[in-house]
């Protein structure tokens, strides 16, 4: 009672006088280092959704438009200087910041910013953009002159300006693009507000000030250090000594009250649900997860209404919902939620069933490797949980547990019989976190690797209703055709808790562990 | 006329004593610690029977109970019995820890001796190459291995990490037994076998081996206490088995920390384990090379 009185203390302090820092005139210079929890596969801001490569590579890269974090979801402009959108929504013009350079010294125009939307929207051949389904209605993009892109849609979309804003859309070089369409995989080249310096493999990435950057007086820092710290005791202990300053992803519950503890008031603690989920999926292409018994067996064992009041004590893991963030506007309300399957609450019953399942699909005692992430957080307790749920119906797992890379290249080859895969949002639209359960060819994201009609044509409906009221309904039978087919279904939503030490000034907390993270609103006060 | 002597003047023939209780007598604290690894052994093999209840049974309404007579040793951070998981943990360990020595002793074995018998380039080489390994402490070039070969889970059991582990333990095995092999090298039999042509492998495998097994089962069984301890720092650091495989080392990282000051419980009593393990591996160790080393017979 103690401790959670001190931590409630200790969290208002520091959102006080994170208010009260706004007042305060930035200093320059410093180095700030800050610890980063997996190591990114690649640098490809395009084909990549892990907050790994967003951590590492947004400092060094700017994007059309960003979110106003302090007014979130307010969109302000990053390259864009002024932007204006046609009445009917058909066309969307920005006017660029002039004299934006890239590090390597190029001028930046209208033309860069075509070929990195061309990629995002139509990948060439070897090319993985995971943004296809989101830019699926750009029908052209016209660029009048070097510091105007105009771009024509093929069917009105209301949260084009949101994903504009979106910070995976890094823009490239055409001049890169055209040499190497894969080049930002493996090569650094934005105009974002550093310049990468180095990147040792199992280490650390750093970056230095970019003097030719657009911005004036920005950034603050001279240098930044990202240091890989897979090891969550590793990364407290830093943390603890002051070896990091800051790690911007989340803590659990209890590694804040270990920290809040042990540094009373020099750790500020920032809290926020997360736009971010857990979920548990199939690979529809294996036996005998290509039978909807099966999948539908499996999630029916979940208790996730027992699982979200005990993993919210140990882990990042704590709201139970369907697609759509639980609490923002869109989402599915609980009364309707616990109707569809794997959501009851009544889980004795839920499990006959799942038991009664197996039988009929020939699978009694079922066997599998559950595919999941060494990342600590959430991914270690979800493991956990899921063996042990699935454990209730008489099925057999193995928990295991791979570094980010061959994670990820396991879930997008489809090496994998069930995952405990992830959808990383960064805002709450809808049409944002459907994309990823829409048919293999339709999103790269889909690993369940399904191919559903229904599905796609319930997502293109949604997408072109403007009445919220029916959008909903959409969404809702969006989720009862998801969760009927159980390719992929959410486990339960994620609770986000930032520590940094309180020299770090001027980040900005927000629902989404990829937002602002490009630094350069970032000072040290000391 | 020879006389027959009486029965009564025969010197008495004293029965030897059995040798478990000739070991008992001379190596009592290497036979307790024998006891405590046989209750190991058997809590590990019949664990389904012994833990009261499953190690991977959550419990959220029972998470963080201190120690009480429904949960001897308290419950983790997901309302599991860690006295189960314990007990499960004592299989891990001996799996791993005998696993791993096994190979590397064995290893050790052959090459130590082949060293010793083929001698010359074969044997400057080998024992060139155990210089290098043995430069590397045990953790560190395990940590090594571990990076280098990933993980290969077999019913939650890192088979890497059994490699991993017997690794390190080659040249330490290899550079003794080469010297316990010279000594055997030197034996007439020895020159007498190959004067009568038996083959190589004959030789080494028929007539040194059976020579060196004292010295072989005595850094097996010491080997089993590094092995246990180097699987629990390696789970520590999390490169060891995976959760929610009960694992001692495992159950000493992760929410142990995080719940040190609240539920102490969590590390204490793996702890307790790993250091009991150890210290009974190596002592029963001990007690075995006093018992088959004539050197330290007195």
């Amino acid at each position: 009672m103690i401790r959670k009185g001190t931590m409630a203390l200790a969290v208002t302090a520091a959102l006080a006088f994170a208010g009260g820092a706004v007042a305060q005139t930035p200093k320059k210079g410093g180095s700030l280092t800050f610890a980063i929890s997996a190591e990114t596969p690649h640098y490809d801001c395009h084909g990549s959704d892990t907050y790994a490569t967003l951590h590492f590579a947004a400092p060094f890269y700017s994007t059309l438009l960003q979110f106003d974090l302090p007014k979130y979801p307010a969109i302000k402009g990053d390259l864009a200087q002024s932007w204006t959108t046609a009445p009917d929504q058909m066309s969307y013009t920005f006017k660029l910041h002039p004299n934006v350079k890239f590090a390597s010294g190029e001028p930046l125009t209208s033309a860069d910013v075509k070929a990195t939307y061309d990629r995002l929207r139509a990948p060439p051949q070897g090319v993985v953009s995971t943004r296809v389904a989101t830019f699926a209605d750009i029908g052209a993009i016209e660029t009048p002159d070097p510091l105007t892109v105009v771009f024509k849609m093929k069917a009105a979309n209301a949260a084009m300006l949101a994903h504009f804003a979106s910070p995976w859309n890094c823009i490239y070089s055409a001049k890169d693009l055209a040499a190497d369409a894969n080049s930002p995989k493996v090569k650094i080249n934005g105009t974002g507000p550093f310049i990468f310096n180095e990147h040792v493999k199992g280490s650390h990435v750093s970056g230095k000030r970019n003097p030719n950057y657009f911005k004036p007086g920005l950034p603050y820092l001279d240098e930044w250090k990202g240091v890989f710290m897979l090891q969550a005791a590793a990364m407290l202990n830093a943390l603890q000594g002051g070896q990091v300053l800051a790690e911007f992803r989340s803590l659990a519950p209890p590694e804040r009250d270990r920290m809040v503890q042990a540094m009373g008031d020099k750790i500020r603690i920032e809290e926020s649900s997360w736009t971010l989920n857990l979920l548990v999926t199939f690979n529809t292409e294996r036996k005998p997860f290509d039978d909807v018994r099966v999948r539908q067996a499996l999630v029916m064992a979940i208790d996730r209404w027992g699982g979200s009041q005990g993993l919210a004590r140990n882990s990042t893991l704590r709201h139970v919902g369907g697609v759509i963030r639980p609490g923002s506007p869109l989402a599915t309300p609980e009364a309707e939620l616990v109707k569809l399957p794997g959501f009851s609450k009544d889980i004795r019953k839920s499990r006959e069933d799942a038991r009664k399942l197996l039988r009929e699909a020939g699978v009694p005692d079922l066997k599998f490797v559950l595919h999941n992430r060494t990342i600590p957080q959430p991914y270690t307790p979800a493991g956990i949980f899921l063996v042990d749920q699935w454990r209730q119906i008489g099925v057999t797992v193995e928990n295991k547990q791979l570094e980010t890379a061959p994670y990820l290249a396991g879930l997008n080859s489809g090496n994998f019989d069930v995952a405990v895969d992830f959808s990383n949002l960064f805002m709450d639209d809808s049409s944002l976190g459907l994309t990823k359960y829409l048919s293999l060819g339709k999103s790269a994201e889909n690993r369940s690797r399904s191919v559903d009609a229904e599905l796609d044509s319930l997502y293109e409906r949604h997408m072109r209703e403007t009445d919220v009221a029916k959008r909903k309904q959409l969404i809702q039978a969006f989720e009862k055709r998801l969760f009927t087919q159980a390719y992929q279904q959410p486990l339960l939503w994620w609770h986000r808790i930032v520590a940094s030490h309180k020299v770090v000034m001027g980040w900005e907390m927000s629902p989404s562990h990829n937002l602002g993270q490009d630094l350069a609103q970032v000072w040290l006060n000391q | 006329m020879t006389a027959i002597a009486s029965p009564a003047e025969v010197p008495v023939q004293r029965r030897p004593r059995p040798v478990v209780v000739e070991f008992m007598r001379q190596q009592p604290l290497g036979a307790a610690s024998f006891v405590v690894i046989v209750a190991m052994m058997f809590a590990g093999i019949f664990a389904e029977w012994v833990a009261p209840y499953d190690p991977l049974n959550i419990d959220f309404a029972g998470i963080l109970a201190p120690p009480s007579w429904e949960h001897l040793t308290g419950t983790d951070a997901f309302g599991r019995d860690t006295f189960s998981r314990i007990i499960y943990g004592a299989r891990t360990a001996l799996i791993i820890g005998f696993c791993s020595s096994l190979i590397g002793s064995t290893l050790g074995l052959l090459l130590g001796a082949s060293c010793a018998y083929f001698g010359g380039r074969v044997d400057m080489i080998i024992q060139r190459f155990v210089d290098i390994m043995l430069a590397f402490p045990i953790i560190v070039l395990a940590l090594v291995v571990v990076a280098v070969l990933g993980k290969w889970q077999v019913l939650g059991i890192d088979v890497n990490l059994i490699f991993a582990i017997a690794i390190p333990i080659v040249p330490n095995v290899t550079r003794i037994v080469r010297a316990a092999a010279l000594s055997v090298r030197a034996m007439p039999y020895i020159d007498a076998a190959r004067a009568a042509g038996y083959s190589h492998a004959r030789i080494i495998g028929r007539h040194m081996l059976p020579n060196l097994m004292a010295p072989y089962l005595i850094m097996l069984t010491a080997y089993i206490a590094q092995a246990i301890l180097l699987e629990a720092s390696l789970s520590f650091l999390g490169l060891g088995v995976a959760e929610p495989t009960p694992a001692w080392g495992l159950m000493l990282s992760g929410n142990a920390s995080d719940f040190f000051a609240e539920a102490p419980w969590m590390a204490l009593f793996p702890g307790i384990a790993i250091s009991l393990a150890v210290f009974a591996f190596s002592l029963f160790g001990d007690a075995l090379r006093d018992w088959l080393d004539p050197k330290f017979k007195t």
